[in-house]
């Protein structure tokens, strides 16, 4: 098992499969395959990627404390900006084909509907984690700074979960799903920091040479 | 009364010898058979009734109806499987997947309420109640999707007129049939059922206002609302309802479904105007199925020089 997770393929493995729901979405744009209301299509698929990627990210540190795992850390940077990746999809679907790239018509979607200004904020708020993911940005933050910066990503996820749940007309259960899942995945940070308390090894920060050896 | 210790009858007794020793060879066999008469039985159900799938409509006679718009018609294959039906679950293909195998015959509407004499119609008997009129009317879902349709019926009003109305009937209350067992996914989708909508009276009677049995020169696929259903085009789509057995005249306001569920989202008006929003999204455009960028939505959805003076002097925003 550690073995494969410190296989540099591995982590190709996960970056290729992680593009599927891409690569998938492209070749049935070009096939002109995606449904009777495409640009729909396009907007729910990257909007689901995102908050599953968001959870994959999230699971990362409980499964790797759960299991004793620590190599599973060289995988969340890369979901992480996969989640990133396909929010922005998610946005230039909707600042398109919605609002013809009209940013004032944005800004009014943005000030006055709470589902919009929700996932709007998510969305801005995954942008610094996106920008300050690499290994430079961990040493000139220092480890303590960047981990308390990145736990955005708690606010991020669940604005992502809010902004479906109140997208939808009647039948929350999906978006109840993912609330689910999040809820599990926060709830056991609580109880993680309330049980183990300092004891606990405090999360590695994952350092481009190191973790990826 | 004395219980023996050993059974009266042995297998034997009931089960002929050579079946119970080859017990398994005689349950393949069964199961064969049985498979095979299901897949015959299938069969010489879709010849008798064709009416099993969704697909298999039949053609109808009708005339050019008034108030056609000459906007491009939305593809069949788009209406019949991108739309609502939520007694069929709530994803946009549900209706299609899940719909082909509802019964609707026999079918009964059944006109009450605030009339001199109620009575029952069958699907015949509305089906030749009047000249059957094309019209091919925009079609605008509170979702911000938009279609146009060309259905088939005639205006509301021609059954409506065939009662005596009591003075108390002020409006008309419209439901949908329901049966959980056709209908299994209903109690997910979060909306009470049997589904119900209405309309003031003045509206029902507007020449607009369509009972509708088809569209696209056939009549009504399940999924679509089969076999009759409203169509009321300046109004949010979840006014048109589907698959209706009841019309009832009433002197009070009638509930209607997605109000009941939401009050302070959808009124029981349910004008299109792109000016007054819903509380969460915009109802400024709207995206015409096939189309990429929105376009803006029209008050009444374009039918305003028939209905808006249904309106005048009421606050579109309050009665929204």
């Amino acid at each position: 098992m550690r073995k494969l997770l410190t296989s540099k393929w591995t982590k190709a493995v996960v970056f290729l499969v992680s593009s599927i729901p891409f690569v998938l979405l492209c070749v049935g744009l070009l096939r002109s395959d995606l449904g009777i209301n495409p640009v729909e299509t396009l907007q729910h698929t990257t909007g689901d990627w995102t908050l599953r990627f968001l959870i994959f990210t999230l699971a990362i540190t409980p499964l790797r404390k759960t299991f004793k795992l620590p190599e599973l850390i060289r995988f969340r940077r890369m979901l992480g900006l996969f989640a990133f990746f396909y929010v922005t999809l998610h946005f230039i679907t909707y600042l398109g084909p919605d609002q013809s790239f009209n940013f004032s018509g944005m800004w009014d979607d943005v000030a006055k509907r709470k589902f919009i200004t929700v996932g709007f904020a998510a969305f801005v708020l995954l942008i610094p984690l996106a920008l300050t993911s690499t290994t430079g940005w961990i040493r000139r933050l220092g480890g303590k700074r960047w981990q308390a910066l990145h736990r955005l990503i708690y606010v991020c996820a669940m604005l992502g979960v809010i902004h479906y749940y109140w997208l939808v007309k009647s039948d929350v259960r999906k978006p109840l799903i993912y609330a689910f899942f999040v809820g599990i995945l926060l709830l056991w940070r609580v109880w993680d920091a309330y049980f183990r308390g300092k004891g606990s090894a405090p999360a590695p920060v994952q350092t481009g040479v190191s973790a990826a050896g | 009364m004395r219980i023996g210790r050993k059974p009266d009858l042995t297998y034997e007794d009931v089960t002929p010898k050579d079946v119970y020793v080859n017990r398994r060879k005689f349950l393949r066999d069964i199961g064969i058979a049985g498979a095979a008469a299901a897949v015959a039985g299938e069969k010489i159900l879709s010849l008798a009734s064709p009416n099993l799938t969704a697909y298999a409509t039949s053609k109808l006679n009708f005339v050019k109806g008034p108030f056609s718009t000459d906007e491009k018609i939305t593809p069949i294959n788009d209406v019949t499987h991108y739309n609502n039906f939520y007694e069929f679950g709530t994803d946009k293909g549900d209706p299609a997947k899940n719909a082909q195998n509802f019964r609707t015959t026999p079918w009964t509407v059944s006109v009450e309420g605030e009339v001199k004499t109620a009575r029952k119609f069958s699907m015949d008997e509305i089906l030749k109640l009047a000249p059957l009129e094309e019209r091919i009317y925009r079609h605008r879902c509170v979702e911000r999707w938009s279609i146009v349709v060309p259905w088939i019926g005639y205006s509301l009003s021609t059954i409506l007129k065939m009662f005596e109305p009591t003075p108390k009937a002020k409006y008309v209350a419209f439901q949908s049939y329901y049966d959980k067992d056709q209908m299994p996914k209903a109690k997910y989708t979060g909306l009470d059922y049997p589904y119900v909508e209405g309309l003031r009276m003045d509206e029902a009677m507007h020449p607009l206002a369509l009972l509708c049995v088809g569209m696209y020169g056939e009549t009504l696929p399940n999924q679509d609302g089969a076999p009759v259903r409203i169509i009321v085009p300046w109004k949010y789509g979840y006014k048109s309802i589907k698959s209706i057995v009841k019309i009832k005249f009433q002197e009070k306001e009638p509930p209607t479904t997605w109000n009941l569920t939401a009050s302070n989202e959808y009124g029981f008006y349910s004008n299109v105007n792109p000016n007054v929003d819903h509380p969460r999204w915009s109802q400024a455009t709207e995206r015409r199925l096939g189309e990429i960028f929105t376009r803006k939505t029209v008050m009444f959805n374009g039918y305003g020089d028939q209905v808006a003076s249904l309106y005048n002097g009421m606050d579109l925003k309050k009665y929204h």
